[in-house]
């Protein structure tokens, strides 16, 4: 919204514009909701360097629940730039990462986390990549178990290594070896 | 009138799939080949129908035609030509209409370079062809008519959507379509052998050049959506892990999975039944991404053009074509004849281990797509699952699949031996493991970052090294490694070069993620920021109008000490139609990384919030994507494949395209 103000002088200079007004409420949802973001403002910033990383860090892995999966850390959209100022306040005040996260979250619910937690209802999320693999390997083994074997012959026997080399040798060319 | 016909053709071309469909399917049941050869006429008709109609639309928004309702509400008549062209497929209608006329191209491919395939294989593949088009033409007829007319017409129309007022955004629908759409050959090929119950290595060699031609432009296609990402988003991010991107990951994952299946098939007929279920899931993903990203079941950055109204006709047809070939496959895959042994350590067994991990890797991406949805569908509960989880979880299965490329590069096929293959690696474990303790001292980098990067620097020198082994580098003069490596397949050196993109896509994402360094300023005209050892002043502000739109622009010098490199302009954009904002950043690429500045907003006095970035490595992502998709091409262009099938190669002798031999 901020950028409309910007440009209140270019567009009213450049005229009416031909459009419904049905058109506009669907252009200006999609730039509240895709303004090619301005998240973090400067002024935001804590002036502590480490607490600020932890905030960015934090950030990160929080939704902006209004937005398409963006992070709160890089989205424009006001409701973030509240989460922001909430996961600072929350910082200064001396809580750790976890504490932030879990006061986001009994605010704004599960929703809000980017990287799900273990529950009963994300049991299955979370299992899928292990049972993939466990049953990926199962079958590969099988697949490959079902090969005939090709597997390296034994080694010779002294008797065979005897056999074998009397019947490389031609005969009478043992001065050779 | 050009319009009317354009829809005409469209419906005339449901008709002509239909027969292409039934036609050999019925000659196949009464043993006529007369009936079989009715695709061959069919396949090229259909081609010409969906060209004219797509020409037709392309005509309609090129004279802004506003009577047409799909004109009016995506076209505006200050757009500039090329977005006008392009904003046929920016909206739903004209992409699923960009979607059909692909799937004809490549059914006319079938028709023009197939002659030398067996006639009911053939036939076949052209009726499957043929039951995807009838099924997607119906859907756009039924559903998403382009050629619907508004009776008063209006004088303007709404506009594009600036954000895809883009050269890079304006080629990335055709590309990742022509890579989707590829696919159904391979998807085509499958369903025909197992109706035919015959699949053979020559069946592979067929289908590989395909699936390898589907997987370049997709490679190409998801590689252009990044870059279009990274520079126009506003942070120079360039993944985000959004189910869009992830609907076009699957396909890429299990395609390349595909391509390695398939050359243990050509090449020791084996891996039959799983190259064949390879090609059916692959298009399966394909058709899931197209359900995804068209039916509005996902509401993300991408979408801006989809209809939620639409999801049960596309995912009827997603459901029917997958769970059809699935169903066919289990059928008939014990018919496929088991094809030759091969031990536990050899080359066909690094293969299924590239496949495993590829389609694992696939599976985790499925799920974290399509969770949430599930879920809040069945319980209602809302979760969200974005990048960390995507990010933690598929670290996992990349690792080992890095780790076991160049070991399979250096297996033998049938038997290998593992620890000569190690021992033959030493170098690239030697260049790796230099590149990890260089990782390691170098601040910000977190274990992730040291392990990535010794397995990018792994994979990279280990896929150098296999060329150069192979031409006995180091063990035969030079002249005669020259000449080795100037003798070697194509294909040989394609994989050897496609391997390399990874790695070195790799090395960029890992140091693209660790040491982005950023700067968040307020800055006044004359004011300077250090970044990353550069200067960059702000030196003024300038407004400017382009075609459509009115531009503030910042120019900002950057400089390395006292000498000034170059001006960057970032900009802001406004947009009439639609009333939008765009912000342009600017960009200026450095050996090692590319300095990336933001013009935010205007505060009080003059000054400007600006956000800067130096991300480093960052065009190496592109850098090993382009790589890959150049190593695609590189093997495209391998003679055996141009020869076609080896009985009748014997007949066209070096003939450059398969010449027909009846």
């Amino acid at each position: 919204m901020r950028m409309f103000s910007l440009f209140a002088s270019a567009t009213s200079s450049r005229g009416a514009f031909a459009l419904n007004v049905t058109a506009l409420i669907i252009g200006l949802l999609l730039a509240l909701s895709f303004a090619p973001a301005f998240a973090v403002d400067p002024q935001e910033q804590l002036k502590d360097p480490k607490l600020e990383a932890r905030a960015r860090e934090i950030s990160a892995g929080l939704r902006c629940l209004v937005c398409q999966n963006q992070s709160i850390d890089d989205s424009d959209a006001p409701l973030a730039k509240d989460l922001r100022l909430i996961v600072r306040q929350q910082l200064e005040k001396g809580s750790s990462n976890s504490q932030v996260i879990d006061y986001v979250v009994a605010r704004y619910g599960e929703f809000v986390l980017l990287n799900p937690r273990l529950h009963l209802n994300t049991l299955i999320l979370w299992l899928t990549p292990l049972l993939l693999i466990a049953g990926g390997i199962v079958l590969a083994a099988r697949v490959v178990r079902r090969q005939p074997e090709t597997r390296a012959a034994p080694p010779l026997t002294p008797e065979e290594q005897k056999e074998l080399q009397s019947l490389l040798t031609p005969p009478g060319g043992a001065a050779n070896s | 009138m050009i319009v009317e016909l354009g829809h005409f053709a469209l419906i005339l071309a449901f008709c002509v799939a239909l027969v292409q469909c039934v036609s050999p399917l019925l000659g196949l049941a009464v043993r006529d080949n007369r009936l079989l050869k009715i695709a061959d006429a069919s396949a090229p008709v259909l081609f010409v129908l969906i060209a004219y109609s797509f020409a037709a639309l392309i005509y309609a928004h090129v004279v802004s035609d506003f009577s047409v309702a799909n004109v009016f509400e995506n076209s505006h008549s200050a757009k500039p030509l090329l977005y006008k062209i392009s904003g046929v497929w920016g909206n739903h209608e004209g992409s699923m209409l960009l979607w059909v006329l692909i799937l004809s191209l490549f059914g006319a491919a079938v028709w023009l370079f197939g002659r030398n395939l067996p006639l009911d294989l053939r036939a076949m593949v052209l009726a499957v062809q043929g039951a995807i088009s009838a099924t997607f033409v119906i859907f756009i007829v039924a559903t998403s008519n382009p050629f619907l007319r508004i009776a008063d017409a209006p004088a303007e129309g709404n506009g594009l959507n600036p954000i895809l007022q883009d050269p890079a955004l304006a080629i990335h629908p055709p590309l990742l379509y022509t890579g989707y759409v590829g696919f159904s050959m391979a998807f085509s090929f499958a369903i025909a052998a197992l109706i035919l119950g015959r699949v053979d290595s020559a069946w592979a060699r067929w289908v590989r050049p395909w699936t390898l031609a589907a997987w370049i432009f997709l490679t190409l296609g998801i590689g252009v959506g990044s870059w279009w990402a990274y520079y126009t988003l506003g942070w120079g991010g360039w993944w985000f892990w959004d189910p869009v991107e992830n609907a076009s990951l699957m396909p890429w994952l299990t395609g390349t999975a595909l391509l390695h299946s398939a050359i243990a098939m050509e090449k020791r007929d084996s891996l039959k039944a799983w190259t064949v279920l390879l090609a059916i899931l692959t298009f399966s993903f394909s058709l899931l991404g197209t359900f995804l990203v068209r039916s509005g079941v996902l509401t993300s950055v991408h979408s801006f053009a989809s209809d939620p109204a639409r999801g049960v006709f596309i995912l009827a047809i997603v459901s029917a074509f997958t769970a059809g070939g699935l169903a066919l496959f289990a059928w008939r895959a014990a018919a496929l004849s088991a094809g030759s042994p091969f031990s536990l350590v050899s080359r066909e067994s690094s293969i299924v281990l590239n496949n495993l991990l590829l389609t694992a890797s696939c599976g985790i991406v499925l799920i974290g797509t399509l969770y949430p949805l599930a879920l809040e569908a069945l319980t209602g509960d809302k979760i969200s699952v974005g990048a960390p989880f995507f990010n933690s979880t598929v670290l996992w299965i990349f690792m080992p699949l890095l780790l076991a490329v160049c070991f399979g590069m250096f297996l033998a096929w049938k038997r290998g031996d593992l620890r000569e293959a190690a021992h033959r690696l030493w170098p690239a474990a030697a260049a790796a493991l230099i590149a990890g303790l260089a990782a390691s001292l170098e601040g910000g980098a977190g274990w992730k970052t040291v392990l990535a990067m010794t397995l990018g620097t792994w994979v990279l020198a280990g896929s150098v090294w296999e060329v150069l082994w192979r031409a006995k580098f180091l063990s035969a003069p030079l002249s005669e490694t020259a000449r080795r490596i100037w003798n070697m397949r194509r294909s040989q050196l394609a994989a050897t070069l496609g391997h390399i993109g990874l790695g070195v896509a790799v090395i960029g994402i890992a140091g693209a993620s660790a040491w982005n360094t950023e700067r968040l300023t307020v800055m006044k005209q004359k004011d300077s920021v250090e970044l990353a050892g550069y200067t960059v002043t702000f030196k003024n502000v300038f407004e400017r109008d382009g075609p459509n739109y009115a531009e503030l622009a910042g120019a900002f010098e950057l400089r390395r000490g006292d000498k000034l490199i170059e001006t960057i302009i970032a900009s802001k954009r406004r947009y009439d139609a639609p009333p939008q904002a765009t912000t342009q950043a600017g960009i200026a690429p450095r050996p090692f990384g590319d300095v990336y500045v933001v013009l935010g907003n205007e505060l009080e006095g003059g000054a400007f919030a600006v956000r800067m970035y130096y991300h480093p490595f960052v065009r190496w992502v592109w850098g090993g994507v382009l790589i890959m998709f150049i190593a695609g091409l590189v093997s495209l262009l391998d003679r055996r494949l141009r020869i076609g099938l080896p009985q009748r190669a014997a007949k066209t002798p070096l003939a450059s395209a398969p010449a027909p031999a009846e």
